[in-house]
C-alpha cells in the first residue's frame, strides 16, 4: 500500500499546489490570505500540512476545501505536561484498565467532515490510539487507547499538532456532564404507539351506528383500549402531573393544572363507560391530545447541544498550572495551588489566582473582567488579579489568595446570591387561570341545571364539560409558536436559552450595552497602513518614537508597529494635538496631523489618521479605526426610537462624542464600569420598572446578564465561552437586534390570535357537551382538528413574519 | 370474528416490535449525533483497516 498511497498523495500534493497557485493566494491548510507565491499563511499550517502528508492523510483535504484552522499561534511545547500526572489522568479517564482507557476530548475546533474524517484516522498518527468517535453535535472526541503504547499527554499533542488542540478547563474536573433527559422522547413514543392503536380500534365505533357490531367484538375492542390508554394516562400523561402537582404546592395554578384535571376526567369518565357497558369512552382524544402536547413540550423544550448558558469560572480556568518549586517546574491542579507558591504565567495564559508579580515583565489584558480594551502593565511587587491574561513573555507571579478566593472567584460567588427569582410566571399560565375558573363555574351552573331538569344527565355533561374545555389547545398554541420560533431565531444566529427568554424579550422597557466586544470588535481599533513600503529600520523607527508618547493615537500604532529595536532619539519634540517628531539614527521621522506633517489632508469619516513623514518625504500615513460591528449606526437608531439605553463600558470615555451621536441625547453613557457597578445599574433601572436587556460578552458583564431581566451574550462563534445568561447571539448578528426583539413581540400575538381561534373550537364543543351529547365521535373530530389546525396556524404565522423582519 | 381478533394481535404485535425498536434506538445514542453518522459512511474505510 504506502507506494501506491505515496503516489496518489503525491499527486494530490501538486494538485493542491496549482490549485492554491491558480485561485487567489489563499493558504492552502486553512484558507486565509497568504503572500503571494506562499502555499500557507505561515509556520504552523504548513507544519500541519508536512505532517498529513506523511502520513498519507491528504485526503483531509480532498473532503473539504481548506478545512483547517490556521496556526499562527504556536502552543507552548510543555503545555499538556499536566497530563502526564497520575491524579489529573484517573478524573480525565472514564474507563481504565490495563490494554485500554478511555478519554473523551471537547475538541473546539470540529466543525466539517474533513475535521471527521481526520479525528477518526488518528491511529495513523499515533499507533497507539485503537479508536476515535468523533460526536459532531457535542464537538467532542472519544479517543480509546493503549496506554502501554502511548499517553494522554502524546494524544493532547498529537491533536495539537494537526490543529485539533483539546480544550481541558477545570470544569472538566468536576462531576460528568449528565445524560441527555430522553424521558420525553420516551413519553412521546409511547403516547404516539398508543395514540395510533386506539385510533384504529376505534374507527368501528365511530362508524357502526347502534347495534351494528357484534356485542362481543365491540367489548373487545373497548376493553383493548382501556389497556392501550394505560401506559398514556401512567406514564406519558406525568410530564403533566409534576408540574401541576408542584404549581399547587406553590399556590399557583398553571396551565399543567386543568390539563391534568381534563386527563384525568377523560380517563375516569371513559373508565366508567367501558366498565358499565355503557359507551367507548373518549380514550382516543386522551391518549391524542397527551401526545400533541408532548410535541409541542418536546419542540419547546429544543436544548442546543455544545452551546451552553451555564458557564461558569471554571469552564475559562485551565485545569493545571506550572508551579516552581525549588526552580522546577511542576504541573498542579489548580485546586492544588496554595496561598505562597510561585506560579510561572507563559505567554496568552490566563492568570488562575490573585497575586504578586515577582518575576518577568507583565502586561496584563484584563478586557475580559473588566471591559477595559488596553493591557495593563504591571511592575514587580504590584498585585495582579486573576482572569487577566499575560501578553509580554513568561513571568512568575506569588499567589497571595487561592484560586477559590480570589477576586474572580468572589464575583461569581456574589451572583450565585441574586439570581434566585424565578421571575414572573408566563402570561399563558395567568390565562390558564382564568381559564380554569371559568371552566368550573360552567360546569357548576350545568350541573344545577341537570340537578334540576334531569339529574341521570349530570355526570355526562359535567365531564363532557371538562373534557371539551382543556385548555390543551392554549398550552399546544404557546408550545408549538415559542418552539418555532427558538428554531426561526437559531437559524439567524440566536440561541435563547428557553421558550422564556422570548416572552421576556417582548416586555422590554431598556436595552444595556456593552462596549468593548459588544459595540465594537475584540480589539477596539484596527490600525491600517497606507503608503509605500516602509523599511525595518523605518517601522523600527515610528515604535521607537511612539514609545514616547502617551496619546492614544502613538499607542495604537506602536502596537501595530511592534517592538522598536533601538530606542534612542535625539531632539524628540510633541506638540499636543498635533504630533511628535525626532532623529532616530540620522532618520528623521514626523507623525501627526496633515498640517503638522505637511500632507495633504485625506477625507476620512469616522477615523483618524496619522500621517507619517521621514526625511521630509511623505511616506503614507497610518488609518486607525473604531471598529464598530456592522450596521451598529443603524441599529442604534432605530432602538432609541423605542427604548431607552445604556451604555456601559469598562473602558476609558474616548470614545464619548460618537457613541452620543449614535445613541442619541436620551442614552445614558458611563464609562469606567466595574463588573459590580453594571451589577448595580441594572439592579438601579429595575427599581424604576424598567425591564432591562443587557447585551455583554465578558466576564465583566456576567453579573448584569444574570441580574437583567434578559441578559444575551455575544459570541465571536459559537464554539466559544460565554458567561450565563440567557441567550447566545453570533456577533455578526447583532445588528438584527431590533427585529429579533419585534419577533418576540409577534411571537406572544402569534399566542393570542391561536388562543383566540382555539376557543371558537371549544365553544363548539361545549354546546354539545352541556346538553349532555358529547358524543366520542365529535369529540375525536374536534379534538385532532383542532390541535392540527392550530400547529399549522402559529407555524404558517411565525414562519412568515420570519421572512418578512429577518431577510 | 376469531380471524379480526388474530389480525388484531398481529397488527398490535408489529406495532409494539417497533415501539420497542424506536426505545432501543433512542437509548443507543442513535439521535445523539446527526452530522457524523451520515458523513462516516462515506469515508471509504480502506485506509483504515492496513
Amino acid at each position: 500500500m504506502p507506494l501506491i498511497a505515496r503516489a496518489r498523495n503525491g499527486r494530490y500534493f501538486w494538485a493542491m499546489i496549482k490549485q492554491a497557485r491558480e485561485v487567489s493566494h489563499q493558504c492552502t491548510h486553512c484558507g486565509e490570505p497568504c503572500p503571494p507565491e506562499e502555499q500557507f499563511c505561515c509556520q504552523g499550517c504548513q507544519a500541519v500540512y508536512e505532517l498529513l502528508n506523511e502520513n498519507g492523510l491528504c485526503r483531509y483535504y480532498e473532503i473539504n476545501e481548506k478545512p483547517g484552522v490556521a496556526q499562527r499561534q504556536a502552543v507552548r511545547k510543555d503545555k499538556f505536561a499536566f497530563l502526564d500526572n497520575e491524579r489529573t489522568q484517573q478524573q480525565l479517564l472514564r474507563y481504565r484498565d490495563e490494554k485500554q482507557a478511555h478519554v473523551t476530548f471537547h475538541i473546539p475546533h470540529i466543525h466539517c467532515s474533513s475535521c471527521l474524517w481526520l479525528l477518526e484516522n488518528l491511529h495513523r498518527l499515533d499507533p497507539g490510539v485503537q479508536r476515535t468517535e468523533v460526536n459532531f453535535a457535542e464537538k467532542e472526541a472519544r479517543i480509546i487507547y493503549d496506554p502501554s503504547q502511548t499517553s494522554l499527554r502524546k494524544i493532547a499533542e498529537t491533536l495539537t499538532s494537526i490543529g485539533y488542540e483539546p480544550y481541558i478547563s477545570l470544569q472538566d474536573l468536576r462531576a460528568r456532564k449528565p445524560a441527555p433527559n430522553r424521558k420525553l422522547i420516551y413519553q412521546l413514543g409511547v403516547a404516539g404507539f398508543c395514540f395510533s392503536n386506539i385510533m384504529l380500534l376505534s374507527f368501528p365505533e365511530y362508524f357502526s351506528g347502534e347495534g351494528h357490531m357484534e356485542g362481543q367484538m365491540t367489548v373487545v375492542f373497548r376493553y383493548l383500549n382501556l389497556l392501550l390508554s394505560l401506559p398514556v394516562f401512567f406514564y406519558s400523561a406525568q410530564a403533566f402531573y409534576m408540574p401541576a402537582w408542584k404549581g399547587l404546592k406553590h399556590g399557583f395554578l398553571n396551565i399543567d393544572l386543568p390539563i391534568v384535571l381534563a386527563i384525568v376526567t377523560t380517563f375516569t369518565r371513559s373508565v366508567v363507560d367501558v366498565l358499565s357497558g355503557t359507551g367507548g369512552g373518549y380514550f382516543d382524544s386522551m391518549t391524542g391530545i397527551v401526545m400533541f402536547m408532548l410535541i409541542g413540550r418536546l419542540l419547546q423544550d429544543k436544548t442546543y447541544r455544545g452551546l451552553s448558558f451555564d458557564r461558569d469560572y471554571t469552564a475559562y480556568f485551565p485545569i493545571a498550572v506550572t508551579v516552581m518549586k525549588n526552580g522546577e517546574e511542576a504541573p498542579t491542579q489548580l485546586p492544588d495551588v496554595r496561598t505562597g507558591d510561585t506560579l510561572l504565567i507563559h505567554n496568552q495564559e490566563l492568570i488562575p489566582a490573585d497575586g504578586l508579580l515577582v518575576k518577568g515583565s507583565a502586561l496584563i489584558d484584563y478586557s475580559f473582567v473588566t471591559g477595559e480594551s488596553v493591557p495593563v502593565r504591571k511592575q514587580m511587587g504590584e498585585i495582579i488579579y486573576a482572569g487577566g491574561r499575560q501578553l509580554d513573555g513568561n513571568m512568575e507571579i506569588l499567589t497571595i489568595r487561592e484560586v477559590a478566593q480570589s477576586y474572580l472567584t468572589s464575583l461569581w460567588n456574589r451572583e450565585e446570591l441574586r439570581k434566585d427569582n424565578p421571575g414572573k410566571p408566563s402570561f399563558i399560565h395567568l390565562l390558564g387561570q382564568y381559564f380554569t375558573w371559568v371552566v368550573l363555574l360552567i360546569a357548576a351552573v350545568t350541573a344545577i341545571y341537570w340537578g334540576v331538569y334531569d339529574s341521570a344527565k349530570i355526570w355526562p355533561a359535567v365531564t363532557a364539560i371538562l373534557i371539551i374545555a382543556c385548555p390543551c389547545a392554549l398550552l399546544l398554541a404557546a408550545s408549538f409558536t415559542n418552539g418555532h420560533m427558538l428554531r426561526i431565531l437559531s437559524r439567524h444566529k440566536l440561541y435563547l436559552r428557553n421558550a422564556q427568554a422570548i416572552e421576556r424579550m417582548a416586555g422590554l422597557t431598556h436595552i444595556v450595552f456593552d462596549k468593548t466586544g459588544t459595540l465594537t470588535g475584540k480589539s477596539s481599533t484596527t490600525v491600517t497602513w497606507h503608503g509605500r513600503e516602509l523599511t525595518h529600520a523605518e517601522v523600527s523607527a515610528i515604535a521607537a518614537l511612539t514609545a514616547h508618547s502617551q496619546h492614544p493615537a502613538s499607542r495604537q500604532v506602536r502596537e501595530f508597529a511592534g517592538k522598536p529595536l533601538v530606542h534612542t532619539i535625539d531632539r524628540f519634540s510633541e506638540q499636543t494635538g498635533q504630533g511628535l517628531q525626532g532623529w532616530v539614527h540620522q532618520m528623521h521621522v514626523q507623525l501627526g496631523s496633515a498640517a503638522y506633517t505637511g500632507a495633504r489632508d485625506t477625507e476620512t469619516p469616522g477615523a483618524s489618521v496619522v500621517h507619517v513623514n521621514i526625511n521630509g518625504d511623505h511616506a503614507g500615513y497610518y488609518l486607525l479605526q473604531h471598529a464598530y460591528r456592522q450596521g451598529i449606526p443603524e441599529m442604534l437608531g432605530d432602538l432609541q426610537r423605542h427604548f431607552g439605553l445604556t451604555l456601559l463600558s469598562g473602558d476609558q470615555p474616548g470614545e464619548a462624542e460618537n457613541l452620543r451621536r449614535m445613541m442619541g441625547p436620551d442614552a445614558t453613557l458611563l464609562f469606567r464600569q466595574q463588573a459590580h457597578d453594571k451589577l448595580d445599574r441594572i439592579v438601579q433601572l429595575q427599581e424604576k420598572g424598567e425591564k432591562v436587556l443587557m447585551i455583554g460578552d465578558g466576564l465583566n458583564d456576567a453579573g448584569a446578564l444574570r441580574q437583567s431581566d434578559c441578559g444575551i451574550s455575544l459570541t465571536e462563534d459559537s464554539n466559544n465561552f460565554t458567561p450565563a445568561s440567557d441567550g447566545i447571539l453570533e456577533a455578526s448578528q447583532l445588528h438584527r437586534l431590533p427585529a429579533f426583539i419585534r419577533m418576540s413581540k409577534i411571537n406572544k400575538r402569534i399566542i393570542l390570535i391561536a388562543f383566540v381561534y382555539s376557543i371558537a373550537y371549544n365553544l363548539t364543543g361545549l354546546f354539545f357537551a352541556v346538553q349532555g351529547i358529547l358524543s366520542p365521535l365529535t369529540a375525536a373530530i374536534l379534538m385532532p382538528s383542532s390541535s392540527i389546525s392550530i400547529i399549522l396556524l402559529t407555524w404558517g404565522m411565525s414562519e412568515y413574519a420570519g421572512r418578512k423582519l429577518l431577510r | 370474528m376469531s380471524v379480526i381478533i388474530m389480525l388484531l394481535c398481529a397488527s398490535l404485535a408489529v406495532a409494539i416490535f417497533f415501539l420497542v425498536a424506536f426505545i432501543w434506538s433512542v437509548r443507543d445514542g442513535q439521535y445523539d449525533d446527526d452530522y457524523s453518522p451520515a458523513h462516516r459512511i462515506l469515508f471509504d474505510d480502506k485506509t483504515s483497516k492496513e
